[in-house]
């Protein structure tokens, strides 16, 4: 236990430092959430911190310096930033469509998988086993790939794979969900039955990706060794940049009329369709770029963690999801990414500090929020950013 | 040939000779036929803007509307009245694509077979609806609500990139300050009182400009002052648009029938047509008290 515990310190600290640049002021109007300009000195800082300042306190400053960034609180930012991301794009699908989904886990476990075919073939002959096949086809006997194995070997069609796979799953999972307007409740619900269904489906080892092992032990990426720290910095620059830039275009969305068109649906949707709207192809819209969106945080996520099995499709996954977003703020667009961040790091201090809390934590945590923060930590950020320019006006106008 | 079909025959003709008498001539055309059918424009070389015929839906055997059928003219601003059950928001929801009925059909000037139609169809074909509840979107503000209900391309790709032109922007100005919400353009709707928001309601149906507005309890929850004003501006609609005002208040319909008193006013009951005629031929109506006041 103690030999974890610096490394909970260290993450602590890098979650102050983390949190900084992902939290813009608030803005003056608390109804917008594409504030103005603190917004974007935001982004100018979380692009600094993410590929100046990371490298800088993890590779160059001595490892026993104070301001040493640790490579367990790099691998954990690393981590939670691919979370940030399906933060965001649940905030794109719920907090500004008002379609709640309780299956978001699979789309970032389908972009999961699709990398980490890749890396398993990146493997080569280094197996335990010296085989050209993956370990596990070994220990199963199987004597050659399977077909939808075909494309594994190649980075450029492993990198079409993490967006077509999630991106056709939803769209077309979408496409009837929509169309036979299923909404609310019933909507969440199957979300939430597709997930377990593909979860229960992975965990075969029939269907070919592992079974409940699922896929690990990866040695490379394009060639390159993949644990050492150059490769790991730069997955880690790689996706704070992913992160920034979905942050970015999904401000740009939500601005534009078609976002004003998502926030009608989610306010009155029939009001949208007299106005002479379909918001099939919207919600088809936005719901497959949420998808795609996850697809490209799982693919991210697996080489920094090492490891991608069926667990992160269980329904608990995606629920988790869902929760960051709401502690964080819906209909925010940064709330969800403080809410990843926030969330995470309480997770990975609680299990260490209190492993057997944790879940009661983080219910008692979603609870709260539901009761006395409908908006979030941006939403009482915000409220108190109100407050404060009220008394200064009120002081203003006394003096 | 049976008597019977004779019969139906004679009955078919005279009824047609007594139609050709009001709507022979419309539009600046008269009535002929090899007219071609264009796309985007209603037909409405009757001179009526919609038909229905014996529309019937029923709800686990309850029927809602019962044989409806009722037709209105092209610019014609027409009253429905009727007890509560008596079918006018269903007759809404069938016009608009909400509802499939079980029989009957349902035309928007000649050619545009209604039931053929999804909801939004309906709308971007020309009919604009005020539901009971004022439904606007809350969260956004005033100005933006007009604005997602201007006529603009209603795909979602155009609307990624959609921008206000000026002559766009002064429409909105010139609905805003029409609905007497110019001073709140910038408020998230959900912040209006009741009025105001059956107001943005109706300027959003200003902002389509539908050939044919169905407005359904559109004074329900406004002041005295509200009220007039919401009639003058829906007498002042009429002409160029046809309206359908489905309604309770009784002085609403005074108000909005004061300008000519020969004004058609329909009855529902039972979800089908019970009278029609004057409002002080309604008023007079035996039948009519009969539904109103109880047996």
């Amino acid at each position: 236990m103690s030999a974890v515990l610096p490394g909970a310190r260290e993450a602590a600290a890098a979650a102050a430092g983390a949190l900084a640049p992902a939290l813009p002021p608030a803005p003056p109007a608390p109804r917008r959430a594409p504030g103005g300009g603190g917004a974007w000195t935001g982004v100018i800082v979380a692009t600094l911190a993410v590929t100046a300042l990371a490298p800088l306190l993890n590779l160059v400053v001595p490892a026993g310096s104070a301001f040493h960034l640790g490579d367990y609180a790099l691998a954990l930012t690393g981590k939670i930033m691919c979370y940030a991301i399906c933060a965001l794009a649940m905030d794109l699908i719920w907090g500004y469509t008002g379609i709640l989904s309780l299956g978001h886990g699979l789309f970032f476990a389908l972009g999961g998988y699709a990398m980490g075919m890749y890396l398993m073939r990146q493997i080569g002959r280094d197996g335990n086993y010296q085989s050209d096949l993956p370990d596990f086809m070994v220990f199963l006997d199987w004597k050659a790939l399977p077909w939808h194995w075909a494309l594994s070997d190649s980075f450029a069609a492993t990198l079409l794979l993490v967006v077509a796979a999630p991106g056709l799953l939803a769209f077309v999972f979408g496409y009837f969900a929509f169309r036979s307007r299923i909404k609310g409740v019933y909507f969440s619900i199957i979300t939430q039955a597709l997930t377990f269904a593909a979860m229960l489906l992975f965990f075969r080892n029939e269907t070919g990706f592992g079974g409940n092992n699922g896929f690990t032990d990866f040695k490379r990426l394009l060639g390159i060794p993949i644990a050492q720290p150059s490769t790991r910095m730069v997955l880690f620059v790689l996706t704070g940049l992913v992160l920034i830039g979905f942050f970015v275009f999904a401000r740009w969305l939500v601005a534009s009329k078609f976002g004003r068109v998502l926030q009608a649906i989610r306010d009155a949707e029939s009001r949208v369709m007299f106005c002479g709207y379909e918001p099939v192809a919207y919600k088809l819209a936005i719901w497959t770029l949420s998808a795609v969106m996850c697809g490209i945080a799982g693919a991210l996520y697996v080489p920094q963690v090492g490891i991608i099995n069926p667990g992160e499709m269980s329904p608990a996954a995606s629920i988790e999801i869902a929760i960051w977003a709401a502690v964080g703020g819906r209909g925010t667009l940064v709330g969800p990414i403080v809410g990843a961040f926030f969330v995470n790091f309480a997770k990975s201090w609680f299990t260490q500090a209190f492993p057997e809390f944790w879940l009661y934590f983080l219910g008692a945590l979603f609870i709260a929020v539901t009761l006395f923060l409908p908006n979030g930590i941006v939403g009482l950020l915000r409220r108190a950013g109100g407050l404060s320019a009220l008394l200064r006006r009120v002081r203003g106008g006394r003096a | 040939m049976t008597p019977e079909l004779m019969q139906a025959g004679a009955e078919a003709r005279a009824r047609a000779a007594a139609r050709s008498a009001d709507s022979g001539y419309a539009g600046g055309r008269t009535v002929s036929y090899g007219r071609r059918v264009e796309p985007g424009v209603v037909d409405l070389a009757h001179g009526r803007i919609l038909y229905l015929e014996d529309i019937t839906v029923s709800f686990d055997g309850f029927r809602a509307l019962n044989k409806l059928s009722l037709d209105i003219a092209a610019g014609e601003l027409r009253c429905i009245i009727g007890p509560n059950g008596a079918g006018k928001t269903t007759m809404m929801d069938v016009i608009t694509g909400k509802t499939r009925p079980d029989a009957g059909s349902a035309w928007f000037g000649s050619t545009v077979d209604l039931l053929r139609l999804r909801e939004s169809e309906v709308a971007r074909a020309g009919i604009g609806r005020k539901f009971q509840k004022p439904s606007v979107f809350e969260r956004l503000t005033v100005f933006e609500n007009l604005e997602l209900a201007l006529q603009a391309d209603r795909r979602a790709r155009a609307a990624v990139a959609a921008r206000l032109s000026l002559d766009q922007r002064e429409r909105i100005d010139a609905v805003l300050r029409r609905i007497h919400l110019a001073g709140e353009a910038q408020r998230l709707a959900g912040l209006l009182s009741h009025g105001q928001k059956q107001w943005l309601e109706i300027g959003m149906l200003l902002m389509q400009d539908p050939q044919l507005l169905l407005l359904d309890e559109p004074v329900a929850g406004m002041t005295d002052e509200e009220t007039e004003r919401t009639a003058e501006l829906f007498r002042s609609l009429q002409g160029a648009h046809s309206l359908v005002v489905v309604e309770h208040d009784m002085k609403f319909i005074e108000a909005l029938t004061a300008d000519d008193p020969g004004k058609k006013v329909t009855v529902l009951h039972e979800g089908s047509v019970l009278a029609e005629g004057s409002l002080a031929a309604v008023q007079a109506n035996e039948k009519v008290v009969e539904v109103y006041l109880g047996r």
